[in-house]
């Protein structure tokens, strides 16, 4: 019941803010809006029970983004600049077309759900089973993609200093 | 004698330096390294031969030795093409021949082309010319020498286009490029048709006289004649090509564009004498095997002779007459091959061709440089443009006559011994032919002495400025070669080099020797009757056979009759039907292609539109259009 | 459409939520991404449509293969990789503004072929 209840209001918010934050006319104010989706969503984690996830959502997301966000738009905007309106044309294009991908997505979503599952209450997943799975090179363990998002992220970051830094 | 190797390295070095190196050093330097490497590959040659000659005389046959093999490219256990060198009596002489008159030219050259543009890439030619001409010469088997042989072509239409600045230097390296390479399609396609049925390409297991080898083609035939003769007559028109002879000459003349010294190295004594070569290396084949062949080689070889030396008799550029000249000395070799026996006095004729390739080499390589001299003295190659310089250039005066005897045949010069066994061969063979290479020797000597009586004496030419003696540079290559012209007929040519290569000794025939010295003689007198001082006669004989004289000033119309074959027949109705559907068949498909292509981007190009939103819109709906397709139906 | 009703109120949050959930957020993060001209807002968009991902891999993972971890990975590294995407795209959007003066998008028309004549003059 209580987790219903959290649900709904999770749903809410996330439902009106991913909505706030794509049609606002101020990027701050849509950068926030995102940062609360975020939020939301690592709430969501939490109410499955990854409470490893929900830290890596509001660390990573939350944290590190959303700052790399505000710190872009501060760099590009002034404050209070209004982004100018985008075509009338392209936006009603824009909302027929999202709302019939929602509307089809959705009605496959429910004519075609199995009802045959069922929530078992699962046990935390603690730190140390995580780590060793992984760290692990059996069936079901993870050292490959570990290793490949670390070359991915080296990768990036020499990427995103060389883009970024000043030209003489 | 693995040094032998140098002999070969040496030249093929100094080319890729020099032609690396191009302009970056002064000319003189280049120079001086393209001639002490030449030089020593002369005395490299010069000790080889007295080693070969003296070790391996004194057991009655000269054997052949390979000091240097090496297999190259394995095509089935007999069928392999190797690369070596073959030192035999006839290999020897030439190593000798080339090595000498290269190295004399590199010397003269340093005065001649002094401040030409283009010094050191012209003796990086003449180092790739050596090389080439060595590398034929000691072929051991006969695709080697055809790698070389094509070789020498192409260093032949570098040296000959050297001024490509000039139109008719151009033309007539090309003219030489292609006229040589159509004799070459023979020459190869004789090389398959033997080495197919022969399973070999090696020379020593070719002659070696052994009828097996041959086994193969017994009653091979193909229109009437046997492969093998039709497999050596086309190996011969490979040499026809490269030896100038009659209908192949028409490039020779042509490629006196050429700088002089270069004219003596490769169009008077060593590539043209090359065909002449290929036919001794085969020799034993030809003789045993296709006699018939060997027949017909000596009635080309006389014909052409007699053709070119009318021709010389009427020609007014100085270079042009030693260029016919030449043709009609290679036809006395090839005769003389032709009319060859096998062993001791059966082969004199053999011995003979080979004895005047030497002395040829000689006295013509002398003729050339010394009409280089002329040229570099006057500015001009036109026999009108000279005359009396005898006063100013007693050097190239004295020498041109010692060529001019030799070549004429008067005693004790070098021609005329070689030329005198060629005759008492031909003699021997069909007296019908001895008389007609008489009369030619004749024409020979006349011609030689209306040049030289025109040169050297004559009505002075008003020149621009006074003519003047060539630096030493030029004199001394001809005195050297003066001096081997002098004395290289007292060399007992029969002792090194004969058919079955059993030393004998050649004696001279007195009657024939007398009759063609007195031939010589009258011929002389009557040149010097005509040309020494103005005389109306040479004009009244030209009057008198017009027609003869028109036909033989203009070479008989050979290059016409070529240039109608060419332009009229093949390119009308060959190669115009080819070029239209080249350009309107094969062209016409790939550019509807391309227009097709263009046509229909052009069209499509409103889809790359470069805006990612638009490309978001349509990968959406796509992307839906597909899904509602896949689930509602 | 019955089951969201029957358990509106009672028993355990279901699946069908949190794919609904994570629709909405996909599609508004598409509507943002076709709508908006500033390069930021559609970096903003992407944003929502890779965690709308997420959220599906975390649910699917949890209702249907409770045992396994493959859906809990994949998030991982999902945060991971828009982790570095969003910092190469910032750092291009950055140098953007630096060479424009704008992020807009329809203004990154430079390596394209001009259509006519007259635009190659503009």
């Amino acid at each position: 019941m209580v987790e219903l209840i959290i649900f709904y209001v999770l749903a809410i918010v996330i439902s009106v803010f991913s909505i706030m934050a794509v049609s606002s006319k101020r990027l701050i104010r849509s950068a926030t809006y995102l940062l609360f989706v975020l939020l939301a969503t690592a709430g969501l984690y939490l109410l499955l029970d990854y409470e490893y996830l929900f830290a890596v959502q509001t660390a990573v997301y939350a944290g590190g983004i959303m700052v790399l966000f505000i710190f872009a738009i501060l760099l590009t905007h002034k404050p209070g600049d209004r982004v100018p309106n985008e075509p009338k044309r392209q936006r009603i294009l824009s909302i027929i077309l999202s709302v019939a991908g929602f509307a089809f997505c959705a009605h496959i979503i429910f004519h075609n759900i199995n009802r045959v599952y069922q929530l078992v209450p699962a046990n935390e997943i603690n730190v140390k089973q995580l780590g060793m799975t992984l760290m692990g090179t059996e069936k079901f363990e993870y050292l490959l993609p570990f290793e490949t998002i670390s070359i991915l992220l080296l990768a990036c970051m020499v990427g995103a200093i060389m883009i970024a830094r000043k030209r003489s | 004698m693995q040094y032998t190797l140098l002999i070969l390295i040496l030249p093929l070095l100094s080319f890729i330096l020099l032609g690396l190196v191009d302009s970056k050093w002064k000319p003189r330097v280049a120079g001086s390294i393209g001639t002490s490497v030449l030089g020593i590959v002369a005395l490299l040659s010069y000790f080889t031969a007295w080693k070969y000659f003296s070790s391996a005389g004194f057991s009655g046959t000269y054997e052949t030795l390979i000091p240097f093999h090496v297999e190259w490219l394995r095509f089935t256990e007999q069928l392999h093409i190797d690369l070596g060198i073959l030192l035999d009596p006839i290999s020897v002489m030439m190593l000798v021949v080339v090595s000498t008159v290269s190295l004399m030219v590199h010397i003269y050259s340093f005065g001649y082309m002094k401040g030409e543009r283009g010094f050191e890439r012209y003796y990086a030619f003449l180092s790739l010319f050596t090389f080439s001409m060595l590398g034929l010469v000691v072929a051991t088997n006969i695709f080697q020498m055809y790698i070389f042989w094509e070789l020498v072509g192409v260093s032949s239409y570098l040296l000959i286009g050297f001024y490509y600045t000039k139109p008719e230097a151009v033309a007539a390296s090309k003219k030489a490029f292609i006229v040589t390479r159509f004799a070459d399609l023979g020459f190869l396609i004789g090389i398959l048709i033997l080495s197919f049925y022969t399973r070999t390409f090696d020379f020593g297991i070719l002659t070696s006289g052994d009828a097996n080898v041959f086994a193969g083609m017994t009653g091979a035939t193909f229109m009437g004649a046997s492969v093998l003769s039709w497999a050596t007559a086309l190996i011969f028109i490979g040499g026809a090509g490269k030896s100038a002879m009659f209908p192949l000459h028409i490039w020779l003349p042509d490629a006196m564009e050429g700088p002089t010294p270069v004219s003596a190295l490769i169009h008077a004594a060593t590539m043209v004498v090359a065909g002449v070569y290929l036919v001794a290396r085969l020799f034993p084949i030809y003789h045993f095997y296709t006699p018939d062949v060997l027949h017909g080689i000596a009635y080309v070889g006389a014909f052409t002779s007699l053709f070119a030396a009318v021709i010389a008799c009427v020609q007014t550029d100085i270079k042009r007459v030693l260029a016919f000249s030449t043709i009609s000395q290679i036809g006395y070799m090839m005769v003389s091959l032709g009319v060859s026996g096998y062993g001791g006095h059966e082969g004199l004729g053999y011995m003979a061709s080979m004895f005047h390739l030497f002395t040829h080499a000689m006295f013509k390589a002398l003729l050339f440089l010394g009409a280089g001299s002329i040229i570099h003295a006057v500015h001009s190659n036109e026999m009108s443009r000279m005359g009396g310089l005898r006063k100013y250039m007693p050097v190239t005066h004295i020498t041109f006559l010692v060529a001019c005897l030799a070549i004429s045949g008067i005693p004790p010069f070098s021609g005329f011994f070689s030329k005198d066994e060629i005759l008492s061969a031909t003699m021997h063979f069909e007296p019908a032919l001895g008389y007609l290479m008489s009369f030619t020797a004749g024409l020979t000597a006349f011609y030689m002495f209306r040049l030289y009586y025109n040169i050297f004496w004559g009505k002075e030419h008003k020149q621009e400025h006074t003519p003047h003696e060539s630096p030493w540079a030029m004199t001394i290559p001809l005195i050297f070669l003066a001096t081997v012209t002098v004395f290289a007929g007292f060399i007992p040519f029969g002792e090194f080099v004969s058919s079955d290569r059993k030393p004998f000794e050649s004696e001279l025939e007195p009657m024939v020797a007398g009759m063609s010295i007195v031939v010589a003689l009258i011929a002389i007198f009557f040149a010097r009757y005509m040309y020494r001082k103005e005389n109306p006669l040479p004009d009244k004989l030209a009057n008198t056979f017009a027609g003869l004289h028109k036909a033989a000033s203009h070479r008989f119309y050979i290059d016409e009759v070529y240039m109608f074959i060419t332009k009229k027949i093949i390119f009308n109705h060959v190669s115009t039907p080819i070029a239209w559907f080249d350009r309107h068949v094969i062209d016409g498909t790939m550019n509807g292609l391309a227009t097709v292509t263009q046509w229909g981007s052009l069209k499509i190009k409103w889809f790359q539109s470069g805006r990612i939103q638009q490309y978001a819109y349509v990968i959406l709906l796509g992307a839906l259009i597909i899904a509602a397709l896949v689930i509602f139906i | 459409m019955t089951g969201l009703f029957d358990n509106f109120f009672s028993g355990s949050v279901p699946l069908e939520g949190y794919i609904i959930v994570s629709l909405i957020m996909f599609f508004a993060g598409v509507y943002g991404f076709l709508s908006r001209r500033s390069l930021l807002m559609i970096l903003i968009s992407i944003e929502l449509i890779l965690n709308a991902a997420d959220i599906n891999f975390a649910a699917f993972n949890r209702y249907l293969y409770p045992g396994h971890m493959e859906g809990f990975f994949f998030t991982i590294f999902t945060i991971a990789i828009s982790a570095c995407e969003t910092a190469v795209a910032i750092a291009i959007v950055i140098n953007i503004y630096r060479n424009l003066n704008n992020v807009d998008v329809d203004n990154l028309q430079e390596l394209k072929e001009p259509d006519s004549p007259e635009e190659i003059k503009k």
